[in-house]
C-alpha cells in the first residue's frame, strides 16, 4: 500500500470535508445567534448556509482530478462519484430548501445539521470500493435518518415509526455486517475486486451462499425492497416530509448505487442466472425473485390505499422493485438505466412530496379526500402535482417515461439473443399499468373530484413554489430531452470503467 | 410545415392555460383558431402532396446513444389521417362551443389530445410514436372524467387502463423487435426492414396487433368503447370515435403489419380451423361487425347505439386490413376516414344537439317530444348521417365498405357473407334509432318549453362534416390517389410478400 500524507488525505475528501464543516457552521450559528429569532427566520438563514455549503462542495467536486485510487480503493475519484455526488448535493439542497416553511420543530439547527451529516454519508458511501467504508457511512447515513425520522417530537406517531425504523434498520445492519465479515474471511480483503477475484467461480460453498444472502438483505432493507420493506410505509406516513423526501430520494440514490456496486463488483463471477427455465444459482436469482415480489405487492397494496404518503411508500417499493431489475441485468447500460431511473425518481418523489407538504399543513392530513379540487385551490401547485405523479406513473413525455423504457430495454439488451429477462420486463410493464390506477385515483381527486364545501384557496409559500415548480420542469425537461442527463451518465460511466 | 400541427396545438393548449379566468369565450376562439390553423396546415399538405409518397418534415437526433430520432414524416395514409384529424378537431370544438364549466381547461386538454393524435400520424419513429401514443391517454381520462355524463368516473377509468394495458403490450413488443434488431434504431423502416426470426414475429405480431387493436375496439377488447363513449361529452366523444380509435387502426397497420409481416403467415397447422393470425383476427373483426350492430339494435340509450355501432364499424377497418390485398387495405384506411366524419357527425347529433336541449338520452323518452318539429335540423342531419352510416351510394362509407367488402370477398369467401348480415342489421339499427328519436307517431303535442334553437356553430360543424362525407363519396379518388402509392411504397412490401393480391 502507497503511504498516503493526511494532508493529501484531506485534499481528496475536501467535498466531505466542506460539507462538515458547513454542518458545524449551521450548528453554531443557530446556537449562538439565532436562539431567540422566529422559526422561519432560523430555518431560512441556516438552509441558506447550507445550500453554500453544498454549493461550495459542488464546485470543488467539479475541479476535482478526474480519477483517484487511494488506499487501495477506500476512497474513488472518478466522473461516476463526481456525478453522483453532485446529484447527492443537489438533492440535498432541494430538501434542505423544502424545509424552510416548515414549523414542526424549534430545533432547527440540529434538524439540518443531521442532513448534512447524511449527506457526508452518502458522499463517502458512493465514492468507495471498501466494505469497511461502506458499512460506517451506510451507519453514518442511518443513524442521521433515524433521528430525523423522530424528529417531530410532538407527534408520537411519528416517533414510533422512528423506533421501528431504528430496530429493522440495526438488525439489517447486523446482517449487512455478517455478510461483509464472511467475506472478509472467504477473501481475505475488504477490497470489493479483490474480494471477486478470490471468491471467483466458489458459487457453491455454504458460507458465500450466506454472505450473499446477508448482503442482499441489508441492502435489501435499505432500498425498501419486498420482504424487506415494512418500515417504510409507517416512516412515509409519519415522519415530517423533509425527512420523508430525504429518505425517499437522496438515501435511495445513494443506496441503490452502493448496492449496485456491491453486487456487481463484489460478487462478480457468482452471479448465476434469471433467465426465464435457465436459473441458475447465484445472486441474480435471488435479486429476480425479490423485484418481482416487490412490483407485486407495492403495486397491489398501493391500490388499496387512503393515505397519499402510504401510497406513495407502497409505489416506492414498487419502483424498487422496477430498479432492481437493473441488478439483475447488471450490465453497464443497466447501470446507467439504474442511475437515469433512480435520478428522475428523486425528482419527482421529492416534489410530490413537497406538495403533499403544502396540502397537509391547510388540511390537517394527507387523506385522499384533502386533495379534493386541489386544481381550483392551488392551480400551479396541482399542475406541478400532475407532473410529478405522471412521471411516477412512466407517461411520457415526462422524465419517468423515459426512465422506465431505458431500464427494460437495457434488461431485454443484457441477454440480447434469448430475450432472457423477458419475463421480468413483461410484468413490469403489465404492473406500471396496474399502477396508473392508482396514480389517476390522486389526480382524479385532485382534478376532478369539486373542493370541499368550506375549502379555501391554498396558501403556497413562495420559497416552496418556486422549488415545486422547478422540480416539475426538471421532470418535463428530462423527459423531454433524455439526452441531457443521459449523454453525462454514459460519458461518466465510460470514462470510470476505463 | 407539417410539424406545426403538432406544435400549434400544443401551443395553444398552454396559451389556455396562461388565459384569465374569466374569459370563456377568448378560450372558445383560441381554441377553434388553434385548430383552424393545424387544419389549415393539414390541407394545404394533402393538396400538395399529390403522390402518397413519403416526405420528410422533420428529422433531428434525439437520444443519439439508443439511435432514437425526432423523425416526423408522413406518407399518403398519413396525409388523409390528418385531414381527418384536422377536420375533426374544428368540428368537435364548434359542438363544444356551449361548454361553460371550466372551460379553458377543457380546451387546454382538448388540444392536447389533437395535438398528440397529430403526432402519432406523423412519427415515423417508434419511439416518438410511442410518446405521443401514450401521451393521448390522460386528456382523454380528464375530458371524460371531469365534463362527461353517465358514469363518467367508471367509463373513463376503464377507458384509460385499457388504453394503457393496449399500450403496455405494444411497448412490450417495441423494446424487444428493438433488441433482437441489435439495440441500434427505432426508425420505422429499419425495423420493418429487418428480417426478425419467424417465431419471434409469430409471438411479437398478435402482441402488438392486438395491443393496438384494443384501442380500435377489436371485439372482445372493445367494451371500453361503448361506456367511454356514452360518458364522454360531445367533443371528447367525436374525438374518441373520429380519430382516437383509429389510432388503434393505424398502429396495427403501420407498425404491427409492417414490422412483423411472417405473423400473418400460416402456421403450418390448424387449430379449431383456424390456420394463421390473420384467420384469428379476421373472425373477430367480423364478430365485432355482427356484434355491434345486433347490440346496437336492442340498446335503448340513443348514445349507446352510435357507441355500439363504431365498435361494428371499426370491425370493417380491422376486416379490411386482414384481407391483405389492395384493395381491402385501401378500403380500410378509406373507411378510418369515413368512419372518423361520420361517428364525429353521429355523435354531435345525439350529444350535442339532442342531449344538451332535452337531457335524456332514452329513445322511449325521445319519442314523445316530437324532435323532428322541434328542432327539424338534427333530424334532417341525423337522417343523412344515418343513411350514410347504413353504407348507402353517394356517401362515404359506402366506398370503403364496399372496397373492404371486395377485399374480403378475394380473401374470405365465407366470412365475407356474414359481413353482410352485419351491414343489413346495420340498416336496421339506424332506421330503429332514427325512427324512436325522431319519428315516433305521437299525437299529444309536447308539453315541454320550446328547444333551444340549433346554434350558428352546430349547423356550421355538422355542414362542414356532412360535406365532407359526401366529397369522398363522390369522389374516391381524392384519397385512393395517395393511398396507393403509399401502399405500394417498400414500407409494405413484406405485407406484399405475405400475401398481397
Amino acid at each position: 500500500m502507497i503511504p498516503l500524507s493526511y494532508t493529501h488525505l484531506l485534499q481528496l475528501a475536501m467535498p466531505e470535508v466542506i460539507i462538515v464543516v458547513t454542518a458545524l457552521i449551521v450548528l453554531s450559528v443557530d446556537l449562538l445567534f439565532l436562539r431567540n429569532q422566529r422559526t422561519h427566520l432560523r430555518f431560512a438563514v441556516v438552509a441558506s448556509l447550507a445550500s453554500l455549503g453544498c454549493v461550495g462542495g459542488i464546485f470543488r467536486i467539479l475541479q476535482a482530478p478526474e480519477q483517484t485510487n487511494a488506499l487501495n480503493g477506500m476512497f474513488l475519484a472518478n466522473p461516476l462519484t463526481h456525478l453522483l455526488q453532485i446529484a447527492l448535493l443537489s438533492l440535498t439542497i432541494i430538501t434542505v430548501l423544502l424545509s424552510v416553511d416548515s414549523t414542526f420543530t424549534e430545533h432547527v439547527g440540529e434538524f439540518v445539521f443531521l442532513i448534512l451529516l447524511a449527506t457526508t454519508g452518502m458522499l463517502f458511501l458512493v465514492a468507495t470500493q471498501d466494505l469497511l467504508i461502506i458499512f460506517i457511512s451506510l451507519e453514518l447515513l442511518s443513524l442521521s435518518l433515524y433521528v430525523l425520522t423522530a424528529f417531530n417530537k410532538r407527534d408520537s406517531r411519528s416517533s414510533e415509526a422512528a423506533l421501528k425504523y431504528f430496530l429493522f434498520g440495526s438488525m439489517s445492519a447486523a446482517f449487512l455486517l455478517y455478510g461483509f465479515s464472511l467475506l472478509y474471511g472467504l477473501s481475505n480483503s475488504t477490497n470489493l475486486i479483490q474480494i471477486a477475484s478470490a471468491i471467483h467461480g466458489q458459487s457453491t460453498s455454504p458460507l458465500l451462499a450466506i454472505a450473499i444472502i446477508t448482503t442482499v438483505i441489508g441492502f435489501g432493507f435499505k432500498v425498501a425492497a419486498v420482504p424487506f420493506h415494512f418500515w417504510a410505509p409507517d416512516v412515509y406516513e409519519s415522519a415530517n416530509i423533509p425527512a420523508v423526501g430525504f429518505i425517499a430520494s437522496a438515501s435511495k440514490v445513494a443506496s441503490f448505487f452502493i448496492f449496485f456496486q456491491v453486487m456487481v463488483v463484489g460478487f462478480a463471477g457468482v452471479e448465476g442466472s434469471a433467465v426465464w427455465r435457465h436459473l441458475v444459482h447465484g445472486w441474480v436469482p435471488i435479486l429476480a425473485a425479490i423485484a418481482a415480489l416487490s412490483m407485486l405487492l407495492g403495486n397491489f397494496v398501493a391500490i388499496t390505499q387512503s393515505s397519499v404518503r402510504r401510497l406513495l411508500a407502497y409505489s416506492a417499493i414498487a419502483h424498487a422493485g422496477y430498479m432492481l431489475l437493473a441488478l439483475v441485468a447488471h450490465t453497464q447500460q443497466s447501470l446507467a438505466a439504474l442511475i437515469y431511473y433512480i435520478l428522475t425518481y428523486a425528482l419527482a418523489t421529492l416534489g410530490a412530496f413537497a406538495v403533499i407538504g403544502v396540502v397537509e399543513k391547510q388540511t390537517g392530513n394527507d387523506h385522499l379526500s384533502s386533495f379534493s379540487g386541489l386544481s381550483r385551490r392551488a392551480p400551479l401547485l396541482s399542475a406541478c402535482l400532475f407532473a410529478f405523479i405522471l412521471s411516477l406513473a412512466g407517461i411520457p413525455p415526462l422524465a419517468g417515461f423515459f426512465g422506465k423504457f431505458y431500464l427494460f430495454l437495457s434488461a431485454l439488451n443484457a441477454t440480447p439473443g434469448s430475450n432472457g429477462l423477458l419475463w421480468l420486463v413483461i410484468l413490469a410493464i403489465a404492473m406500471s399499468a396496474v399502477s396508473l390506477y392508482y396514480y389517476l385515483q390522486l389526480l382524479k381527486r385532485a382534478f376532478v373530484a369539486d373542493p370541499l364545501a368550506d375549502a379555501n384557496d391554498i396558501h403556497v409559500p413562495a420559497l416552496t413554489q418556486a422549488v415545486v415548480v422547478l422540480l416539475a420542469a426538471a421532470t418535463l425537461l428530462l423527459g423531454c430531452a433524455p439526452n441531457l442527463l443521459l449523454r453525462w451518465i454514459l460519458e461518466a460511466i465510460a470514462a470510470s470503467s476505463r | 410545415m407539417l410539424a406545426w400541427t403538432i406544435y400549434i396545438s400544443f401551443l395553444g393548449a398552454l396559451a389556455l392555460l396562461l388565459l384569465p379566468k374569466a374569459s370563456t369565450t377568448a378560450a372558445r376562439v383560441l381554441a377553434l383558431l388553434a385548430a383552424v390553423a393545424g387544419f389549415g396546415i393539414a390541407l394545404n399538405a394533402f393538396l400538395t402532396h399529390r403522390t402518397g409518397e413519403l416526405i420528410t418534415v422533420a428529422r433531428h437526433p434525439w437520444i443519439p446513444a439508443l439511435g432514437i430520432e425526432y423523425h416526423l414524416a408522413a406518407d399518403g395514409i398519413s396525409l388523409c389521417l390528418i385531414l381527418l384529424t384536422g377536420i375533426v378537431a374544428i368540428t368537435g370544438i364548434l359542438f363544444s362551443w356551449n361548454i361553460e364549466r371550466r372551460t379553458k381547461e377543457f380546451f387546454a386538454f382538448y388540444l392536447l389530445l389533437i395535438g398528440s393524435v397529430y403526432g402519432v400520424f406523423l412519427s415515423y419513429d417508434l419511439f416518438l410514436l410511442f410518446v405521443f401514443y401514450e401521451i393521448v391517454i390522460i386528456p382523454k381520462y380528464f375530458l371524460i372524467a371531469i365534463w362527461g355524463s353517465t358514469r363518467r368516473e367508471y367509463g373513463a377509468m376503464k377507458l384509460a387502463l385499457y388504453s394503457f394495458i393496449g399500450s403496455a403490450m405494444v411497448l412490450i413488443g417495441l423494446i424487444a423487435a428493438y433488441v433482437v434488431a441489435g439495440a441500434k434504431s427505432m426508425s420505422l423502416d429499419a425495423l420493418a426492414g429487418y428480417p426478425f426470426p419467424l417465431h419471434f414475429q409469430m409471438f411479437a405480431f398478435p402482441l402488438v396487433f392486438v395491443g393496438f387493436a384494443i384501442l380500435a375496439g377489436l371485439w372482445p377488447f372493445h367494451t371500453w368503447a361503448p361506456t367511454g363513449h356514452v360518458a364522454a361529452p360531445t367533443a371528447a366523444s367525436m374525438l374518441l370515435a373520429g380519430v382516437v380509435m383509429k389510432l388503434g387502426a393505424y398502429g396495427c397497420l403501420r407498425v404491427a403489419m409492417t414490422l412483423f409481416p411472417l405473423g400473418l403467415s400460416p402456421w403450418g397447422f390448424h387449430v379449431l380451423g383456424f390456420g394463421s393470425w390473420r384467420d384469428v383476427f379476421a373472425l373477430l373483426a367480423i364478430i365485432g361487425i355482427v356484434y355491434g350492430a345486433m347490440v346496437a339494435l336492442v340498446q335503448k340509450d340513443f348514445k349507446f347505439v352510435i357507441g355500439y355501432s363504431s365498435v361494428s364499424h371499426m370491425g370493417f377497418i380491422l376486416l379490411g386490413l386482414m384481407t391483405l390485398n389492395q384493395i381491402g387495405i385501401s378500403g380500410a384506411v378509406v373507411q378510418m376516414f369515413s368512419h372518423g366524419i361520420l361517428a364525429g357527425l353521429l355523435f354531435a347529433v345525439v350529444g350535442r344537439m339532442v342531449y344538451d336541449r332535452t337531457h335524456t338520452r332514452e329513445l322511449a323518452a325521445l319519442g314523445p317530444m316530437n324532435l323532428n318539429k322541434a328542432i327539424p335540423f338534427a333530424a334532417v342531419t341525423f337522417v343523412l348521417a344515418g343513411m350514410a352510416s347504413m353504407g348507402l351510394p353517394g356517401f362515404s362509407g359506402f366506398v370503403a365498405e364496399l372496397m373492404i367488402l371486395i377485399g374480403a370477398w378475394h380473401a374470405f369467401p365465407i366470412l365475407a357473407i356474414c359481413t353482410g348480415l352485419g351491414i343489413v342489421v346495420g340498416v336496421v339499427y339506424v332506421w330503429r334509432a332514427m325512427q324512436k328519436a325522431f319519428f315516433a307517431e305521437h299525437a299529444v303535442a309536447s308539453s315541454h318549453s320550446p328547444l333551444p334553437p340549433i346554434s350558428i356553430p352546430e349547423r356550421l360543424g355538422a355542414v362542414i362534416l356532412l360535406a365532407t362525407s359526401i366529397a369522398i363519396g363522390l369522389y374516391p379518388q381524392m384519397l385512393l390517389k395517395i393511398i396507393t402509392p403509399a401502399l405500394n411504397s417498400p414500407l409494405f412490401e413484406g405485407i406484399r410478400k405475405g400475401g398481397w393480391n
